[in-house]
């Protein structure tokens, strides 16, 4: 029987199988981050132990960060000791920092790809549950917790058992308007915010193939909002074009050996999975959520579920102060947020500009819009992006996670609707009572100019 | 870290009867700027047990002085969202020793066994008798026996799941840690002979 990309890859990197089922794992990149290493640093230091594999770790500084006056010291104390903390563990502990004021920092999951340092077949972990990013690159990515941080750093492997595998295949032409964003707010709100527990996903099928890396990057990075290990597309032809020529892409000789290797980096036609969905890509409309997990969305043209609400799903819409049945169309809104590891790649800030060129946001909403790293920033500026922003009455911030996680200074205030092109809508993810609606960048563009709610599709 | 060993537990419990509880509820973000691990206890469902003004939420089931235990039993995608291991200290940290749910998220149960947190997953109708359990007398025992893999309430008991390797890390106070340092050579053999690129 052939052999899944799961299996490929997690295969080729057993140091050791042992009893009771579990796999010793070895792991090819490391990144790491303010938030979730300071106690795994902590821990190395209590059992007196170095780095083994300095040179397989990255570390920018992203959460915590402001995005205004990058240049001037952290106002808030203790993000500033938590940023501060990290450049003194990364200097004491050899591991590379992209930190604030680099010309490369910006977020983990962002500058990993940009700088060719996640690669076909790598093994990949972070302290952040949206490492499953890097599978779009045919990588075995996941999120691991600030234990295992301290397994990596301590042993470059991880104790792990082998998730099931799941595919799940997309095939057919993409309606006008919609995109990668829309494809994986369908899929969740198709098998719900548990239904990938336990597996690992595989996305497959024409329309997925269609995708740039930075669509596929959109889709593999919400895996976890429906609970999978992490997510990943086989290598092709756009995977290895993307990777050529950056920084720590492999060169010369090295290149074409890598070549030959990656191309073997799919699933052969005869593997089995233990779950499979196919979907028809022209089913798919532009998305929304209503509630606050990411397995509630909806069409952006139908109207709220109405089916047996259970307590937590009546619960999640008083606190949106949705009604079921209600249709999300024509809802004000008052911010617009563009920005994360979702969607703030110079693709996702080109598609915003073009829709907004020559127009101007509603008075009554405030947009911000966050570059996703240093690279990305200066990509925008050289193309004339930040003028159309300018123009159109949008804030443009410096790179970090912004007002995905309510954690830096950038917050959406209690009750107010956040149309945003991050990844969850937990309650008070984006500010303690903020209330999140999670959306395509043209989706969110459309909210910025009209102030409310609309279908893209009558819009271009 | 040392982590406590568990065998025996024999507590009442807290129930929380929501579904798909995420780990921005069981920490929210703002309170991940700490440098160690202690202390989360204090803000463990925070936006959940006090207001925006700090007032405390009264029928919210960790103010209900009628409910406390060493175990949380909670609706179905416990811990889903973010890795924050925060999480799992927190609930540590405010003294649960176990969570029993009907499904636990990836990345929550490895980082609750990481911590000594035992995570036990019971089928639905089970959860339902235990939520009625407890909602009939809130001075409901519930036993946990991790040697035997049992969980208990009076004559009624299950046997739960549990990967024997980290059963046997639990029952000793192990981490992964102290196993993989002690395959240094092996690690090392790996990667001579491995293909990267
Ligand atoms: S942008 Fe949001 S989801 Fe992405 S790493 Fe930052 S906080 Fe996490």
């Amino acid at each position: 029987m052939g052999k899944t990309l799961f299996d490929k890859i997690w295969d080729a990197h057993i140091v050791e199988s042992i009893d009771g089922g579990q796999d010793i794992i070895y792991i090819d990149r490391h990144y790491i981050h303010e938030v979730t290493s300071p106690q795994a640093f902590d821990g190395l230091k209590e059992r007196n132990l170095p780095v083994f594999r300095p040179n397989k770790t990255i570390a920018t500084a992203d959460h915590n960060v402001p995005t205004l006056n990058q240049h001037l010291p952290i106002k808030e104390e203790l993000s500033r000791f938590q940023v501060e903390k990290l450049t003194e563990n990364c200097k004491n502990f050899g591991v590379e920092l992209y930190g604030l004021g680099h010309k490369l920092q910006g977020i983990v999951h962002v500058i990993g790809p940009e700088l060719g340092m996640t690669r076909p077949g790598m093994t990949i972990v972070c302290g952040d549950s949206h490492t499953s990013t890097h599978g779009a690159f045919g990588c075995l990515a996941f999120g691991i917790g600030t234990s295992q941080v301290e397994h990596v750093f301590a042993s470059q492997t991880l104790m792990l058992s082998r998730p099931k595998t799941m595919r799940i295949t997309v095939n057919g032409k993409l309606q006008k308007g919609v995109g990668a964003k829309d494809i994986i707010l369908y899929i969740i709100a198709n098998l719900t915010a548990a239904g990938g527990t336990g597996y690992f996903v595989e996305y497959a099928g024409d329309t997925i193939r269609s995708l740039s890396m930075e669509g596929r990057m959109t889709v593999c990075n919400m895996s976890i909002e429906m609970g999978a290990r992490g997510g990943h597309v086989g290598v092709d032809q756009t995977t290895i074009d993307y990777v050529e020529g950056k920084e720590h892409a492999p060169k010369g000789e090295n290149w074409n050996k890598a070549v030959t290797y990656w191309n073997t980096l799919h699933s052969d036609i005869d593997a089995k999975f233990d779950k499979e969905y196919t979907f028809d890509a022209e089913d798919i409309s532009p998305m929304i959520t209503y509630g606050t997990n990411p397995g509630m969305g909806i069409k952006i043209d139908n109207p709220i579920p109405s089916e047996l609400l259970n307590a937590s799903e009546q619960k999640s819409l008083d606190y949106m102060g949705f009604d079921a049945n209600e249709s999300l169309l024509g809802k004000k809104i008052q911010h617009v947020f563009i920005g994360s590891c979702t969607n703030a790649r110079i693709e996702d800030l080109r598609e915003v500009a073009a829709f907004v060129k020559g127009k101007q946001k509603a008075d009554h909403v405030s947009v911000m819009v966050v570059p996703g790293s240093k690279m990305v920033e200066a990509k925008a500026k050289a193309e004339g992006l930040n003028e159309i922003f300018e123009a159109a009455g949008m804030e443009i911030r410096e790179p970090g996670c912004s007002a995905c996680l309510g954690m830096n200074e950038d917050k959406i205030p209690s009750g107010e609707y956040c149309v945003s092109t991050s990844n969850r809508n937990f309650e008070g993810r984006q500010g303690q009572g903020a209330r999140t609606i999670l959306a395509s960048p043209l989706t969110a563009a459309a909210a910025a100019i009209y102030g409310e709610i609309r279908d893209i599709r009558s819009l271009i | 870290m040392k982590i406590e060993k568990i065998n025996i537990l024999n507590t009442t419990a807290v129930p929380l009867p929501m579904e798909d509880i995420d780990t921005d509820q069981i920490i929210p973000a703002r309170f991940l700027k700490a440098l160690t691990k202690e202390g989360f206890g204090d803000n463990l469902f925070r936006d959940w047990r006090y207001d925006r003004n700090d007032q405390t939420i009264e029928n919210f089931v960790l103010n209900n002085s009628k409910y406390a235990g060493q175990i949380l039993v909670a609706g179905k995608n416990f811990g889903c969202g973010s890795s924050r291991e925060h999480a799992a200290w927190a609930l540590n940290d405010y003294g649960f020793k176990a969570v029993i749910s009907s499904f636990f998220a990836d990345i929550f149960k490895g980082n609750a066994l990481n911590n000594g947190l035992l995570p036990i997953q019971v089928n639905t109708d089970d959860l339902n008798f235990i939520f009625t359990k407890i909602e009939e007398n809130n001075n409901t025992k519930l036993s946990i026996n991790l040697e035997d893999q049992t969980l208990s309430i009076g004559e009624w008991q299950r046997s739960f799941d549990i990967n024997p390797y980290k059963k046997m890390c639990l029952l000793n106070g192990y981490s992964d840690l102290d196993f993989l340092l002690s395959k240094r050579e092996k690690i090392e053999e790996f990667e001579t002979k491995q293909l990267i690129y």
